[in-house]
C-alpha cells in the first residue's frame, strides 16, 4: 500500500472543504470505509498505468474490450461466490457446472434445436444447485464440501457424458460465439448479458427481501430463526441461483474460448473466490456486495495480463499471483475496516 | 466451632472493567461441615466459585487453606490444593470411555468405582463411551471421580439439579457423610430443603458481598431471604398507572393457554393463561425451566408434552414462523441472539418482514421506512450510529429487538429478561412501553431476573421452581419479600416453615409451594 497512500489522499482534496481537527490519515480511512469501492478503483487504475509503463501503446480500446470479455465470466462466477459467502458459504462447484452446461450445449447443439440444446444444458445446474441447497440448508454440511462433492460427481457424471457423444462432435452455436467474442461498436458484446445480470444481482442484495436475507443470515443465523425466516428455503434458492448462473457464464464461456473440454472453467474458480475477497466480501458472511466484486474480477484479469507480459516463467508467476492476492485483500481489509 | 477453618476466603474482589462482579466476599468452612453458600441471580456466587477454582484470578483477596496462604491461579493449582468442584454442566470428554477419561485426570479406578456403587450405580461399564451416558448419571460420575481422588473441599454447584429422587437421594446421604469424615463440602442449591436436610451452615452473598453466615436451623429461611433482600425488604407498592397504562378490560377468552406444558426434563406440568391487555410477570431462580417455557411458547423448541392454545385453537409450533404467523413474538435476553450486528438499524427492525417466501421480492422501501421510523419514534431509539446495529450502545440495541416486533404489530411478545445490562433511563422506557401495549390490548410475558421491576410492570405473576409452576398470584401481593420467598419455592404466607425444615426426606419439587 505504500504506493497507495499519495494516490489515495485524493479523493480527500473534494470532501475536506471545511477544515477538521481530525488527522489526515484517519480522514482518509474514514473516506474509505464510507466507500469502500474507491480504493480498488484506484488500485486498478495503478495497476492499469503500470501496464502501460512496463508497455508503452498497450492499453488501447482493442485491449479493454479483450480485458473485459475475459473479466465478465469471472465476474459472473465471482458473483455466486459473493452471494454464497454473504450468507457464510461458498460455491466450489460453479466450475464444474460451467463445464457441464458448456460442454452439454456445444455438443447437443449438434443435432438438436438451440433451445432445446440451452435448456438440456441447464437443467444439470439446477440440479446440482438444488443439492447444494438441501445439503447446506437441510443437512447441514458444510459448504466447502457440500460443493466440492457435487463438484466431483458433476464431473464424473460428464466424462461418461463424453463417451456418449464422441461420435458427434461438437460445435460453438454462432450466437454464443456473437455473444462471448463480439465487439458492437467498440462495446464487447457480452456486456448485453453482463450489465443487465449485474444491475439484478446488485438490485437484489440491496433492495429486495431475498438479498436482506442474504446478509442477515451470514451475520446471524439465530437472529433470523427468531424473526421467522426459514434457513432451508434461503439457502436452497441461494445455491438454485448461484447454479444457474454458473450454467449460464459456461455458455458464455464456450463463446469465448470456442474449446469445449471437460475442465473448461475449472481454472476459473479459485480466482471467482479471489475476486470476491478482493471486492470486500467477508468469507466469514454478513459483509460485502457485488459491485467491489466487480472491480475484484476486473483487477484480477488486468493482474493476469500484467503478469504474462512481464515474461516471467510459469511459476514464478503464480507466486507472484498468490502473493498480491493476499497483499490487496489484506491490505484492503485494513483501510475499509474501522476497527 | 473453635477448630480452625479448612478454606478461609475473604476480602474477595473481583472487577470486570467498571462492573464489580464482588466486592468483599468472604467464605470460611470448617472441617467436618457441609456449608451452603447462598445468593440471589447476580449476587457473585458463581464468580466467588471460580476464584476458589483457579477458573478466574481475584483482583484482591486472600485466600487460606489450613492456614496457609495459597495462591489459586490454575483449576490444577486448585487441585493440588485439595479444592475440587463439580460444576452443573457434566465435564466428562464425551467421545471418551470413562476408563480413559480417569486416566487423563489421574483418577484412582477402584476408589471411583467404590463411589459409584456407593451412589447408588450398580452396573456401571467403565468401557462405556461418556456420550452414550444419561446427564443424570454422568453427574453422579462427576461427584464419584471428585470423591475419588478424596479432596479436603469438595465444590458442588447445584448438584441435585437435574437428577432423579432416587440418585439425588444417594447423592445427599454421600455428601452428608463427606462432613462426617472429617472433610468439607462447599454446597451450592437453591432448594431450602435440600439445604435444610444437608448443611450446618450457610454463607449469604448479596450484591458481591457476604452480608452474613448463619447456622442452618428450623425457621432460618425466613432470616436467609431477608438477608439476600438486604434493605431492600421494604414493601413496595405498585406504582400508579396512568390511563393508558392500565389493563384493558378482561376478555372473555384467553389469549394463550398452557396445559400440562412438558419440556424434557427441565420443565414438567407447567399451565397458566396469558390474557389480551396483560403483562404477566414470570419470576424464577436461573435455570429453573424458564429459559424452556419461552421456547417452546416461541416455537425454537418442542414440548415433549401438553398443549398450547392460542385464542382457543391447539396449535403446534415447530418453526418461530408458526409462533409469529399466530402473532406470538419473542426477544431474547442475550442481544447478541437477536441482532444482525453488521447491519443497520433499518434492516434490523425490518428483518420480520423479509422472513416469509412471498415477500422476498423488491422492498417497498418508501412504505418500510415510514414503518420502521415510527418503530424507532415510539421507543426513542438514538440512531446517531445507525449504520451497524454494533455500534449502539446496549440499551438502544435492546430497543432494536422489541421495536422489530412493534413494527411488526405482534400481539403477543414473550420479553425474556429486557432489561438485563442497560442503564436506569431505558428500563424506565421499556417498564412504560411494556404497560402501554397492554393498555392497546396485546398481551407480553415478561420473564425478569430483577425482582423489583415486577411491580413496576406486571398485573400477575408466575413462579417456576425446579422445573414446576409453583404459584400464581396478582401483583399487589408480589412484593420482593415474597417474590423471594416464592422463587425459592417456600409456600406464600406462613411464616413458620418448621414443617418443611423438619422433614429431610421431602423431594423438592412436589414438596415446596404446591399449595398456595
Amino acid at each position: 500500500m505504500r504506493r497507495a497512500n499519495p494516490i489515495a489522499s485524493h479523493p480527500m482534496s473534494t470532501t475536506a472543504i471545511t477544515p477538521a481537527p481530525i488527522p489526515l490519515g484517519r480522514r482518509v480511512k474514514r473516506f474509505m470505509a464510507d466507500r469502500p469501492s474507491v480504493p480498488l478503483i484506484i488500485l486498478l487504475i495503478i495497476l492499469v498505468v503500470i501496464l502501460q509503463i512496463l508497455r508503452p501503446g498497450i492499453v488501447n480500446e482493442r485491449w479493454i474490450g479483450n480485458t473485459i470479455k475475459f473479466a465478465i465470466p469471472l465476474a459472473i462466477l465471482a458473483g455466486c461466490q459473493t452471494m454464497t459467502m454473504l450468507t457464510g458459504g461458498i460455491d466450489l462447484s460453479v466450475g464444474t457446472v460451467a463445464t457441464m452446461s458448456a460442454f452439454i450445449m456445444a455438443t447437443q447443439v449438434v443435432n438438436q434445436d438451440p433451445a432445446v440444446a440451452f435448456l438440456l444444458a441447464m437443467m444439470p445446474a439446477v440440479l446440482i444447485g438444488l443439492v447444494n441447497g438441501i445439503g447446506v440448508g437441510v443437512f447441514r454440511v458444510h459448504p466447502l464440501i457440500m460443493t466440492l462433492g457435487t463438484s466431483l460427481i458433476g464431473t464424473g457424471c460428464l466424462q461418461v457424458y463424453q463417451r456418449t457423444v464422441i461420435a458427434s462432435g461438437a460445435k460453438i452455436p454462432d450466437f454464443l460465439a456473437w455473444l462471448g467474442t463480439g465487439v458492437t461498436s467498440g462495446f464487447p458484446n457480452a456486456l448485453l448479458l453482463f450489465v443487465p445480470l449485474a444491475a439484478l444481482i446488485v438490485f437484489t442484495l440491496a433492495r429486495t427481501g431475498f438479498g436482506r436475507l442474504l446478509y442477515a443470515v451470514g451475520d446471524n443465523e439465530r437472529a433470523t430463526r427468531l424473526s421467522g425466516v426459514q434457513y432451508w428455503q434461503v439457502i436452497t434458492a441461494l445455491y438454485i441461483t448461484s447454479s444457474v448462473l454458473a450454467g449460464i457464464t459456461g455458455l458464455l464461456y464456450i463463446g469465448l474460448i470456442k474449446a469445449p473440454s471437460l475442465s473448461l472453467a475449472e481454472p476459473l474458480v479459485l480466482p471467482s473466490v479471489a475476486a470476491a475477497v478482493i471486492g470486500g466480501t467477508s468469507i466469514f458472511g454478513g459483509r460485502g456486495g457485488y459491485t467491489g466484486t466487480i472491480i475484484g474480477a476486473l483487477i484480477l484479469t488486468v493482474l493476469t495480463t500484467l503478469l504474462t507480459i512481464l515474461q516471467m516463467p510459469e511459476g514464478a508467476r503464480r507466486i507472484l499471483f498468490g502473493l498480491i492476492v493476499l497483499f490487496v485483500t489484506a491490505a484492503y481489509l485494513r483501510i475499509v475496516e474501522e476497527r | 466451632m473453635t477448630t480452625s477453618p479448612l478454606l478461609d476466603a475473604s476480602g474477595v474482589a473481583k472487577n470486570y472493567g467498571a462492573v464489580a462482579a464482588l466486592r468483599n466476599a468472604s467464605l470460611s468452612v470448617l472441617p467436618g461441615e457441609v456449608h451452603a453458600l447462598m445468593g440471589a441471580n447476580g449476587a457473585g456466587k458463581s464468580t466467588l466459585v471460580k476464584i476458589l477454582t483457579g477458573a478466574i484470578t481475584a483482583n484482591a483477596g486472600r485466600i487460606l487453606i489450613r492456614g496457609e496462604a495459597r495462591d489459586i491461579r490454575s483449576p490444577a493449582a486448585a487441585r493440588r490444593a485439595g479444592l475440587l468442584p463439580v460444576y452443573q454442566e457434566p465435564s466428562l470428554i464425551p467421545d471418551l470411555d470413562i476408563l480413559s477419561n480417569l486416566r487423563l485426570t489421574g483418577t484412582p479406578v477402584e476408589p471411583f468405582r467404590a463411589w459409584v456403587r456407593e451412589l447408588g450405580i450398580p452396573d456401571l461399564d467403565i468401557r462405556d463411551t461418556a456420550r452414550d451416558i444419561p446427564l443424570a448419571v454422568l453427574r453422579v460420575l462427576d461427584l464419584a471421580r471428585a470423591l475419588a481422588v478424596e479432596p479436603d473441599v469438595l465444590l458442588l454447584d447445584e448438584m441435585t439439579a437435574a437428577l432423579p429422587a432416587n440418585l439425588a437421594e444417594k447423592v445427599l446421604e454421600v455428601v452428608r457423610r463427606q462432613g462426617d469424615a472429617g472433610r468439607a463440602v462447599i454446597f451450592i442449591s437453591h432448594r431450602f430443603v435440600e439445604i435444610a436436610a444437608l448443611c450446618d451452615r450457610a454463607t449469604v452473598l448479596r450484591d458481591g458481598e457476604t452480608v452474613g453466615v448463619v447456622d442452618i436451623v428450623p425457621g432460618v429461611e425466613e432470616k436467609i431471604v431477608e438477608l439476600m433482600l438486604g434493605t431492600r425488604i421494604v414493601k413496595t407498592h405498585v406504582a400508579a398507572r396512568s390511563a393508558a397504562e392500565k389493563t384493558a378490560p378482561a376478555p372473555a377468552r384467553p389469549r394463550i393457554a398452557v396445559r400440562n406444558l412438558r419440556v424434557g426434563t427441565k420443565l414438567s406440568d407447567v399451565s397458566f393463561d396469558l390474557a389480551d391487555g396483560e403483562v404477566a410477570g414470570v419470576v424464577a431462580l436461573e435455570g429453573q425451566g424458564q429459559d424452556e417455557l419461552f421456547a417452546a411458547l416461541a416455537g425454537s423448541i418442542k414440548p415433549s408434552g401438553g398443549t398450547i392454545e392460542v385464542d382457543g385453537q391447539p396449535v403446534k409450533f415447530s418453526h418461530p414462523i408458526d409462533a409469529i404467523r399466530a402473532g406470538i413474538a419473542y426477544v431474547p435476553g442475550d442481544r447478541s441472539e437477536a441482532l444482525a450486528m453488521q447491519r443497520s438499524v433499518r434492516e434490523n427492525i425490518a428483518l420480520p418482514f423479509s422472513a416469509a417466501l412471498r415477500n422476498w421480492g423488491p422492498i417497498p422501501m418508501r412504505r418500510e421506512r415510514a414503518t420502521v421510523l415510527s418503530a424507532i419514534a415510539r421507543l426513542q431509539i438514538d440512531t446517531r450510529a445507525q449504520g451497524e446495529v454494533q455500534r449502539l450502545s446496549g440499551g438502544n440495541q435492546q430497543k432494536v429487538t422489541i421495536a422489530r416486533w412493534i413494527a411488526a404489530d405482534a400481539r403477543t411478545i414473550l420479553c425474556f429478561d429486557p432489561t438485563r445490562g442497560i442503564d436506569v433511563g431505558t428500563k424506565q422506557e421499556i417498564y412504560k412501553l411494556l404497560r402501554e401495549l397492554a393498555g392497546h390490548g396485546k398481551s407480553v410475558l415478561f420473564y425478569t431476573s430483577e425482582l423489583e421491576e415486577v411491580q413496576r410492570v406486571c398485573d400477575r405473576v408466575i413462579v417456576i421452581f425446579g422445573g414446576r409452576l409453583v404459584d400464581i398470584f396478582p401483583v399487589e401481593e408480589a412484593d420482593e419479600p415474597a417474590l423471594m420467598r416464592a422463587a425459592y419455592g417456600l409456600p406464600r404466607g406462613a411464616k413458620a416453615d418448621i414443617g418443611i425444615l423438619a422433614d429431610p426426606t421431602a423431594n423438592a419439587s412436589d414438596a415446596p409451594g404446591a399449595t398456595p
